[in-house]
């Protein structure tokens, strides 16, 4: 999972809203069960479950492995058992808000790819769509199946208090973590029937259902028929691996590599050994850099020659359709809820972080007076490198980053430091609130459908806000409780 | 399925049976030092290397054969491809890229052994005994294969797994049978000689095949009648007819579900046929090193042909 960043840095004082307790000891309503099991389960019974898990997930082969780190390829993403659970209003809120950003984001990609109304209507500057290095050129004028760009919308949101939600980023183009959605809940049932029996949790194990629903709603005109339906993979090494391949699994489609695809005629095919089967959808999880070396990278080994001409013809969709990008850019995160407004005529039930773009004169001045309280980020950054987190950094390091705002201003934006709301973790000393932030993963297709879950992840280090696996973050099994 | 799938699955089992060959190597090559020779303990580990076809790589490395470095060579030397480390590795390399065509028992077999040679490379040399080794690869072949025969659907997956298995194993056969001419080279004189018989004795225990030889022929250990064992008998596990059988067996199966027939199976089924007709004086008269290097031949062109069929996706 190659994360995104959660807003950085504590400022001291300040309390947080701590999801079991509240901003008091007052025990909430969705946590009420949980106070017995963790109060009467001994300490060595939990050690015990601790390793337990931890083996699960190794044994499955749950590994992740960070970029430019080296050491252990197989080493384990942190696993905390106390799990962080919605109300069924809670979540019912929440996913009217997913499901409504998602919708504009799409309607977003359509319009700037046709006729570019929100453009003309001065809602959004021109520049920051055609000049984004994530504009593709490329499918300028083309409509994918039933106006979908992005299929699977991953929408990272931090709560500060009992009816607080901001959305941090929108990720349009392969949102990663959901194999953690999945068997994070799959090792929480082995291990604690109990849980299961007391509270009523929503399901989350149709995910792999409604994904391939949603993917097969989308094949081409041309595709009579079943569709089928590949996942495209850059190869073993890749830090997601596992995650292509349980997908791959869960939907009985076959995992590609751009080896395993070709171009003949109008039709893309998968290499078989019962000979070329044709492939009417993909759902790709490779950049659109490396879809097609005639199309994008001439030196790209892991795409497919050819394919972007299938695809506008009509011969293949694929998923995300190349450049979805453009919508989950930072710069262009400042205007979804104009987007919101623009399209569907709604007011954002989802609220977006304060944020400055530093290539604005004055929001640059206000900036650089406040740098040692903000978050400032890489407007095309990711996994939490190449940012600053004001109250935690030392003097060099915001010394540094004035610099190079000064540089390069239009490369950075900045947000203030959120509290980010807290969840009961298993630490050493037995349970401590801990900050998390969730990523749910709304799916785009003929409907637009939200399994009721997401990926918790939570910052194991005390007083931390940054929850990137990548970065000393674990993750929690989410639970949504029915009516 | 998935021509790269298909190549990966027969891979696991290619990589498996040579893991498990390279770890019967060393144990033979080791006993087979243990006995005075009259042209000495140099000679007889340079034919193993020969046979086995890694004489090349391990001179280019280490020189002279000394017994550790041979250990290294054989066992844990990654540039070595057919080291038993670099087997085991590559076989579970290519079952975690497809992971979802192989049962969590195989997984968790393949991974096992994984994970353990990493703990045994991190163990002081001096401590492992070669037999150590040697009855570790066995217990993790068997466990790999035993998994697939008891866990695996029986589908096209299965048969290309079995064709790796077979296919390599034959070529492992008649390579392990060839050390023998190879350590006798030199000393035609020595056949049917005192020495000459325990060389085979020490053939048979590292195949496995010491009982099973006494079962099926009893009384005195000729060269006949171990050719016969590892060439021509079909029931025992590790004869060349027995593997090729195993390939046309499977061959058929896939041709059967794909509804048609490929160059692969016309050419298993002439190996066949070949085998079933020939006998063991047949293979004297042509000279036991002639045959082998001819079935050797004759194995990797059928490899070739079960690749461009299959595994390269190429045809249409």
């Amino acid at each position: 999972m190659a994360g995104k960043q959660s807003q950085g840095g504590s400022n001291g004082a300040a309390a947080y809203f701590n999801e079991m307790t509240g901003m008091g000891a007052d025990l909430r309503a969705p946590y009420a069960r949980l106070q017995d099991w963790v109060q009467s389960m001994p300490v060595e019974l939990r050690s015990l479950k601790q390793a337990e898990a931890e083996a699960l997930f190794r044994r499955i082969g749950i590994t992740f492995a960070v970029y430019g780190e080296g050491g252990d390829p197989d080493r384990l993403i942190p696993f905390d058992m106390f799990p962080r659970v919605f109300a069924a209003a809670e979540w019912a809120r929440l996913e009217k808000g997913i499901k409504q950003r998602a919708r504009a984001l799409n309607a977003f990609l359509v319009d700037v790819y046709g006729r570019g109304e929100i453009i003309r209507a001065g809602r959004i500057p021109g520049r920051l769509v055609y000049q984004n290095e994530a504009y593709e050129k490329e499918v300028a004028g083309f409509t994918p199946p039933k106006g979908v760009y992005s299929h699977i919308v991953g929408i990272d949101i931090v709560r500060t208090g009992p009816d607080e939600f901001y959305v941090l980023e929108d990720n349009c183009r392969t949102p990663s973590g959901v194999s953690y959605m999945l068997e994070s809940r799959e090792i929480m049932m082995r291990m604690f029937p109990g849980l299961f029996r007391e509270n009523r949790i929503e399901p989350v194990d149709n995910y792999s259902e409604v994904l391939r629903r949603t993917l097969a709603s989308v094949a081409p005109a041309k595709c009579k028929g079943d569709p089928r339906v590949v996942i495209l993979t850059p190869g073993h090494f890749n830090s997601a691996y596992y995650e292509h391949s349980l997908l791959a699994d869960l939907m009985g489609v076959d995992l590609v590599e751009g080896q395993d695809l070709f171009v003949d005629g109008e039709f893309v095919y998968a290499r078989t050994t019962e000979g070329p089967k044709r492939v009417d959808v993909i759902y790709r999880r490779i950049d659109d850099s490396f879809l097609d070396p005639l199309c994008f990278r001439p030196d790209s080994m892991v795409g497919v020659p050819g394919l972007m001409d299938v695809y506008r013809s009509g011969g293949v969709t694929i998923c995300s359709a190349p450049g979805a990008g453009v919508a989950d850019d930072k710069a262009v995160y400042t205007y979804v809820p104009e987007m919101v407004r623009f399209y569907l005529g709604e007011e954002p039930l989802l609220q977006n972080v304060p944020t400055w773009q530093c290539g604005r004169p004055d929001d640059l001045a206000y900036v650089l007076d406040h740098l040692a309280e903000l978050v400032v980020k890489e407007v095309h950054g990711s996994g939490g490198y190449g940012m600053l987190v004001g109250p935690k950094a030392s003097r060099d390091e915001v010394e540094r980053f004035r610099a190079l705002l000064a540089q390069d201003p239009g490369n950075y934006i900045a947000q203030p430091t959120l509290s980010l709301s807290t969840v009961p973790t298993f630490v050493d000393e037995g349970v401590a609130p801990r900050h998390v932030d969730l990523r749910p993963y709304c799916l785009v297709g003929e409907r637009v459908e939200l399994v009721p879950g997401g990926l918790t992840r939570v910052a194991l280090k005390e007083g931390s806000l940054v929850v990137n696996s990548s970065q000393g973050g674990g993750v929690k099994d989410t639970w949504v409780l029915a009516e | 399925m998935l021509s790269r799938t298909a190549e990966n699955l027969y891979w696991i089992a290619r990589y498996m049976e040579r893991a498990d060959t390279s770890a019967r190597l060393l144990e033979v090559g080791s006993r087979i030092s243990l006995i005075p020779s009259a042209h000495g303990y140099r000679s007889e580990w340079d034919s193993l290397l020969q046979a086995s076809g890694m004489a090349a790589g391990f001179a280019a490395k280490y020189g002279d054969p000394v017994q550790r470095n041979l250990e290294s060579w054989l066992f844990f030397d990654r540039d070595n491809p057919s080291s038993v480390a670099s087997c085991i590795t590559a076989a579970r390399e290519n079952g975690r890229i497809v992971r979802t065509a192989l049962t969590s028992q195989v997984w968790d077999a393949l991974n096992t052994a994984f994970q353990e040679l990493k703990l045994l490379e991190r163990e002081e040399r001096s401590t492992l005994e070669l037999s150590r080794l040697t009855d570790w690869v066995m217990r993790h072949a068997a466990m790999v294969r035993g998994a697939i025969d008891a866990t695996q659907l029986r589908n096209d997956g299965f048969n290309f797994l079995n064709i790796g298995y077979y296919l390599e194993r034959g070529d492992n056969t008649a390579r392990l049978l060839d050390v023998k001419y190879y350590v006798l080279l030199p000393r035609l004189d020595f056949v049917g000689s005192g020495l000459d018989n325990y060389q085979w004795t020490t053939l048979l225990r590292a195949m496995g095949a010491h009982r099973a030889f006494h079962w099926a022929y009893g009384g005195e250990v000729t060269a006949a009648k171990i050719a016969h064992l590892l060439i021509l008998n079909p029931q025992s596990p590790r004869s060349l007819i027995t593997c090729v059988a195993g390939m046309a067996n499977h061959l058929g199966r896939i041709a059967k579900a794909y509804g048609r027939d490929t160059g692969a199976q016309a050419a298993v089924q002439a190996m066949l046929a070949e085998l079933e007709a020939e006998t063991v004086e047949r293979i004297f008269d042509e000279g036991l090193h002639e045959y082998l290097t001819r079935f050797i031949g004759g194995s990797a062109a059928l490899g070739h042909a079960i690749h461009d069929a299959y595994l390269s996706g190429e045809m249409r």
